[in-house]
């Protein structure tokens, strides 16, 4: 799960991680109180979306009075904004940070997350600040400074002092750096994150290192012990049928083709979307129904399908192994009826009782098409929807 | 011989009690799997399936002589499962769980290195050899004894492949499903590594997905040390980066795990790449038949 920047830096705080002085605001009408109420000659007002490159699409402005404050609020907030991660669709932004205005010396790059290959927390720094860390890795991978920190003896000491070092910082900032890096690895830690991101880390005029930007991810499977977290979810950060489908516990993800796949299982899920672009066509999702989806959870993978005006043929791919092909099919069947569903559908099924589940669908009187195996019913659902294009 | 799994295994199942773990275990037994003892904390003394429960696992092994365990432990008591099975020093843990947070799978990690413990999962349907044993959540009917070796970090897709295989009359000498999470005990080398030294394996079916480099690494040593034919397959090669297929460990982050990079791997270590999921069964039937030809 994202949060937005004002919320990690929120949570930071509460460790000890220095952060700028800021107020969030919903309403322009607010932003003159917050500029008074940071009182720095200059302040900071940044829109606060769920994806990165802000500043290069418009959303990041630095205000030299409240009153030009207040102005920039008023042209930032409801404002469509286009950055390199949003797509060329954007996001409306409904929320913006005022920030004080900072004394900045250097920018660098710091972050911990889970290294899947060491097994381990790894914190990753660089001195070049500001900079997206995979185009710093595409061009100077050997600028990246990297430590794995043990699971079981924490971030030492030495760790901290090699990437101050590294940096090119002077001796005495390792003093500095150490509280700040161990704060910012125990809320690493205490929430479950699964990316904690200071993208711009600040050297300051005076001498401090401040939290100048935070990105926080967290681990989805861990948000059951954190709920004070869970509660930061912003629905109008996320598509609104991937909202739907996860109240129904769906594994949805909405793509731009016009052929929908249900399917069983997650790698099952996305050979389907393989075998369906093979075929010709273009996947419009992604969704994995479940090990043992119910006639209930049948039905509500439908409305979601159905929900994308751009679906022309589902696609039910699912191999029957502890869910039984004739309860799939009577749950499709059930949903077809109920849900009125007009487009064409096209059924795999093979596994348990896959013969019984196949008569089920046969004596439907609805209209399926039941495929022999998935090749044949990617081709059968790509010519459904309108053929390959 | 088979890998890790056969007729002299003796599972104890942790969590034997709960709905899931009594279906699976009940579906073991029909299997002809060997449940020879369950655990749940508050219950020993009981019988469930007419298998003894114990209260923790190291009595079990104690009193039954369990030598594997299958744990169908809900995901917030899942890793404390996993690292009591460990200190049990019980040889082979197969963990079906799915969702269990990261963080207590590093903590999991750092104890199994330290361990003589292979993991088979979280997030797995287990592993089977064929008319010998089966600790997992999959169909047992589908299956057919035989000497392809199966890897797959994927559930019903391994299914299948499986079906495809036996359906050509290929048959599998163990189905390994090494699981979905970025953090798992049993990587595609190690079970390529068991494979390759397995005398009944011939051939080897990987089934790898976007994210990570496991699959390269796998191609790597294929190429270095297997001399066995293997087929393999990449899903998720029209996923979008960024996103979370399914699986905790299915994403394409900063340009890395995508399914083009881990399939230039695998053709360059020579091992037959599939790029339809249909074709699985039909390339390892001819690769078998080019081996008999020769």
């Amino acid at each position: 799960m994202k949060i937005h920047e004002y919320q990690a830096k929120g949570i930071l705080a509460k460790f000890g991680v220095p952060i700028p002085r800021g107020e969030v605001i919903f309403r322009k009408e607010e932003a003159k109180a917050a500029a008074q109420q940071i009182g720095t000659p200059v302040v900071v007002v940044k829109a606060q979306i769920h994806a990165g490159g802000r500043g290069k699409g418009g959303g990041v402005k630095l205000a030299r009075s409240p009153e030009q404050a207040t102005e920039l609020a008023g042209q930032i907030l409801g404002m469509k904004l286009v950055t390199p991660q949003t797509g060329a669709e954007g996001r409306i932004v409904r929320r913006l940070l005022i920030e004080q205005g900072l004394d900045i010396k250097r920018e660098l790059y710091l972050s911990i997350l889970v290294d899947r290959a060491a097994e381990a927390p790894v914190i990753l720094a660089s001195a070049s600040g500001g900079m997206e860390i995979e185009e710093v890795a595409k061009e100077h991978p050997e600028a990246i400074l990297r430590e794995v920190i043990s699971p079981a003896a924490g971030l030492q000491s030495y760790q901290v002092r090699k990437i101050v070092f590294g940096l090119g910082l002077p001796a005495e900032m390792a003093k500095v750096a150490e509280p700040f890096f161990q704060a910012l690895y125990r809320a690493f830690l205490a929430t479950d994150a699964s990316l904690l991101e200071i993208n711009p880390l600040v050297l300051t005029g005076d001498g401090k290192l401040i939290a100048l930007d935070a990105k926080m991810n967290f681990d989805d499977n861990a948000l059951g012990r954190h709920p004070e977290i869970a509660e930061m979810r912003d629905l109008d950060e996320e598509t609104p049928l991937e909202v739907e489908a996860s109240k129904y516990k769906l594994n949805y993800i909405k793509l731009d083709g016009n052929v929908a796949c249900m399917v069983n299982g997650a790698g099952l899920a996305m050979a389907t979307m393989d075998i369906i672009k093979l075929a010709g066509g273009n996947p419009a999702n992604f969704l994995d129904v479940g090990g043992g989806a119910s006639a209930e959870q049948v039905k509500n993978a439908f409305k979601i399908l159905l929900g994308d005006p751009n679906v022309q043929a589902v696609f039910i791919n699912i191999f029957g192994g502890i869910l039984r092909c004739d309860v799939l099919a009577t749950g499709v069947v059930n949903a077809a009826h109920e849900l009125k569903i007009k487009v064409p559908v096209v059924v795999r099924m093979e596994g348990t009782n896959v013969e019984k589940g196949k008569e089920i669908l046969q004596n439907s009187g609805l209209n399926f098409t039941v495929a022999a195996g998935m090749k044949d019913g990617a081709e059968k659902v790509v010519a459904a929807a309108g053929g390959a294009r | 011989m088979s890998v890790l799994v056969n007729e002299q295994t003796r599972v104890v199942v942790q969590g034997l009690t709960g709905r899931e773990g009594g279906f699976h275990a009940e579906q073991m037994i029909a299997y002809g799997t060997k449940v020879v003892a369950g655990v749940t904390p508050g219950k020993g003394g009981t019988k469930h399936l007419n298998v003894p429960v114990f209260n923790t696992v190291a009595e079990a092994v104690r009193e039954t002589g369990a030598n594997a365990s299958a744990i169908f432990v809900p995901p917030p008591f899942a890793a404390d499962a996993v690292l009591e099975a460990i200190d049990a020093k019980l040889p082979l843990v197969v963990c079906i769980t799915e969702g269990i947070p990261t963080l207590d799978m590093v903590r999991v990690a750092a104890v199994l290195r330290a361990s003589n413990t292979r993991l088979i999962g979280p997030n797995c349907p287990g592993l089977i050899s064929p008319g010998k044993c089966k600790i997992g959540i999959m169909p047992g009917h589908i299956h057919k004894q035989g000497n392809v070796g199966l890897v797959s970090r994927s559930g019903t897709l391994t299914y299948e492949a499986v079906d495809q295989l036996t359906k050509l009359g290929i048959g599998q000498s163990t189905c390994i499903g090494i699981g979905g999470d970025p953090i798992i005990g049993t990587s595609f080398l190690d079970a390529i590594k068991m494979f390759n030294e397995d005398a009944e394996t011939n051939a080897i079916v990987m089934i790898g997905e976007i994210g990570g480099n496991a699959e390269e690494v796998a191609a790597e040593y294929i190429k270095a040390h297997v001399k066995k034919p293997v087929v393999g397959f990449i899903a998720g090669q029209t996923a979008p980066p960024g996103r979370r297929m399914g699986h905790a460990g299915a994403i394409i982050s900063g340009g890395q795990g995508t399914a083009k990079t881990k399939y230039a791997a695998m053709q360059a270590a020579g091992i037959h790449t599939v790029q339809s999921p249909a074709e699985i069964g039909h390339t390892m039937a001819g690769v078998l038949g080019k081996a008999a030809g020769k």
